[in-house]
């Protein structure tokens, strides 16, 4: 096979020459190394001092997103569910019901919707199948519990308050899609 | 016997006990801030500032651990042997010549405990014993990889000892006297590495397998022996043992500095006298010291462990002839000179 990098070595069991059987040579160009790693900049972050950034596109606790308006974008489609490879969202679709529709964008919304944080692994397959822009991970932590139940995440705790909205510019373009 | 001389020598000795073990401690300090720097990171920097308080809040540690003896153990060599790590890494600094003359109160301080005509084979004496409390300890704590670490440290030191007293034995030659203070003296125009660089690099090397440093520290290698010699040691008492190794790093440090750096010379050494020359003295000596500790540190941290047969072959059939042929020719140089030919 074509090798891909230039990394590939041939390995050789030539006996070492004298040069080398001294060892000395080797373990003072090993000595400059490290005396070089000295002088190197730190990589250390002091942890309670000093916080690491997280990554623009770091994948946390999920978010239901609501549009403009502050309807519920999820259409409890399901293609969520079917994308996750932890199967850990379930949830069950209603029909919205007349005067409903300033709490829902389209006719069918989730009555329920869960996600068991234990079982998820925060891969954003969800995010990636959702077509309503409705599901996001976000750089919130999921925060630690004594009991297995409270890992289970129902709509009060996913879906955004209207007047507290989760910024998701970070992680991907917001709102619509353009349209194509 | 002279009260007065009997006060100094009793602070002498109580000033360098607690050198060697405040020595130690930060040596453990800078040790760890070594390794950090070597690999990239910060090292201790929470116990007070730049973590200086560090070997403290270590120390303190290691008195609040449970003091545990096995129950197979044999209890009294259990007990005797960090002991005899500690006892004879400390006593190793009695014959050192740590500075030139004080004058202090109308007397000549003579900056050494004893100085006794036979210092180098005192010295060698005693870290010969120093084996025993690894070996003891190895034995009686009743456990294979205690043992293992044990016949290892013993039959390491046994071959490395050959070379570094063979490598010895050329300076002695070089100054025509076994005591240290004659050798120091020796060396105040040019120090003995200028002329003995092979010797040299014969003894630090023994020097590390003796003090069972890196690439030699078999005896306790964690990968292979869990803790070597002091797995089943706690509390205090491995706290003597890695107490032991850092007060004999510090003695032999200082031995290197004597035999083959001149000790506590210093270039341009004739434009001072008095106590500034000895202060200056001690501080150069000092520094010699560290520069030492530092390097043997700085292998530590780069170099891995040698395999046990790569060690052997190394003592017995490198070093070894190795160091005779340097003797020899030292020999012959030295009869050439006298008008022996």
């Amino acid at each position: 096979m074509e090798s891909l990098t230039n990394r590939k070595k041939v390995v050789s069991d030539k006996p070492m020459t004298l040069w080398e059987k001294i060892y000395l040579p080797a373990i003072i160009s090993g000595m400059i190394t490290t005396m070089r790693h000295m002088f190197r900049k730190r990589k250390t972050i002091k942890y309670p001092e000093e916080i690491r950034e997280f990554a623009p596109v770091y994948r946390g606790q999920h978010v239901l997103k609501r549009d403009e308006q502050g309807r519920e974008n999820c259409t409890a489609c399901g293609l969520c569910a079917v994308a996750c490879p932890a199967e850990a969202i379930t949830m069950t679709s209603a029909e919205r019901a007349r005067g409903e529709e300033h709490l829902y964008r389209e006719e069918k919304y989730a009555a329920t919707y869960e996600i068991n944080m234990l079982r998820c692994i925060f891969c954003g397959l969800c995010e990636e199948a959702c077509p309503k822009e409705a599901v996001f991970l976000t750089d919130r932590l999921v925060p630690t519990y004594f009991e297995r139940d409270n890992f289970t995440y129902g709509k009060d705790k996913l879906v955004e308050a209207i007047d507290q909205r989760i910024d998701i510019t970070k992680r991907q373009h917001t709102g619509k899609r353009t349209q194509l | 016997m002279d009260t007065a001389l009997l006060i100094e020598k009793s602070i002498l000795v109580i000033l360098l006990f607690l050198v060697s073990l405040g020595a130690a401690a930060y040596m453990t300090y800078f040790e760890r801030k070594l390794a950090a720097w070597i690999q990239d990171r910060v090292g201790p920097d929470r116990a007070g500032p730049f973590g200086i308080l560090q070997p403290i809040a270590d120390g303190v540690k290691m008195f609040l651990k449970e003091d545990f003896i096995p129950a197979k153990a044999d209890k009294w060599l259990f007990i005797i042997g960090p002991g005899i790590a500690m006892f004879t890494a400390l006593i190793t600094s009695a014959v050192i010549p740590w500075g030139p003359k004080l004058h202090l109160f109308g007397r000549d301080i003579v900056l050494q405990v004893a100085d006794i005509n036979i210092g180098i084979l005192y010295v060698f004496g005693v870290i010969s014993i120093g084996v025993y409390g690894i070996m003891i300890g190895g034995w009686a704590s009743n456990n294979k990889y205690s043992l293992y670490g044990a016949i290892r440290a013993s039959s390491q030191m046994i071959s490395y000892e050959l070379a570094m007293g063979v490598s010895a034995i050329t300076i002695v030659l070089l100054s025509g006297s076994l005591s240290l203070t004659t050798i120091v003296e020796g060396q105040s125009d040019v120090w003995n590495i200028v002329y003995q660089p092979v010797a040299f690099l014969i003894f630090f090397i023994c020097a590390l397998a003796e003090l069972n440093r890196a690439p030699f520290d078999l005896p306790e290698c964690e990968s292979e022996l869990v803790g070597g010699y002091h797995t089943e040691y706690s509390s205090m008492k491995l706290g003597l043992y890695l107490f032991a190794e850092y007060t004999s790093m510090f003695v032999s440090s200082a031995i290197m500095a004597i035999l083959f750096f001149g000790g506590y010379n210093f270039p341009g050494m004739s434009h001072f006298s008095g106590n500034t020359l000895a202060i200056l003295g001690i501080a150069a000596f000092a520094t010699k010291i560290f520069i030492f500790i530092f390097v043997i540190m700085w292998i530590r941290w780069t170099i891995p462990r040698f395999r046990f047969d790569q060690l052997m072959h190394l003592g017995w059939k490198s070093l070894l002839p190795l160091s005779l042929i340097n003797l020899l020719v030292t020999g012959l140089v030295i009869a050439y000179k006298n008008g022996w030919f």
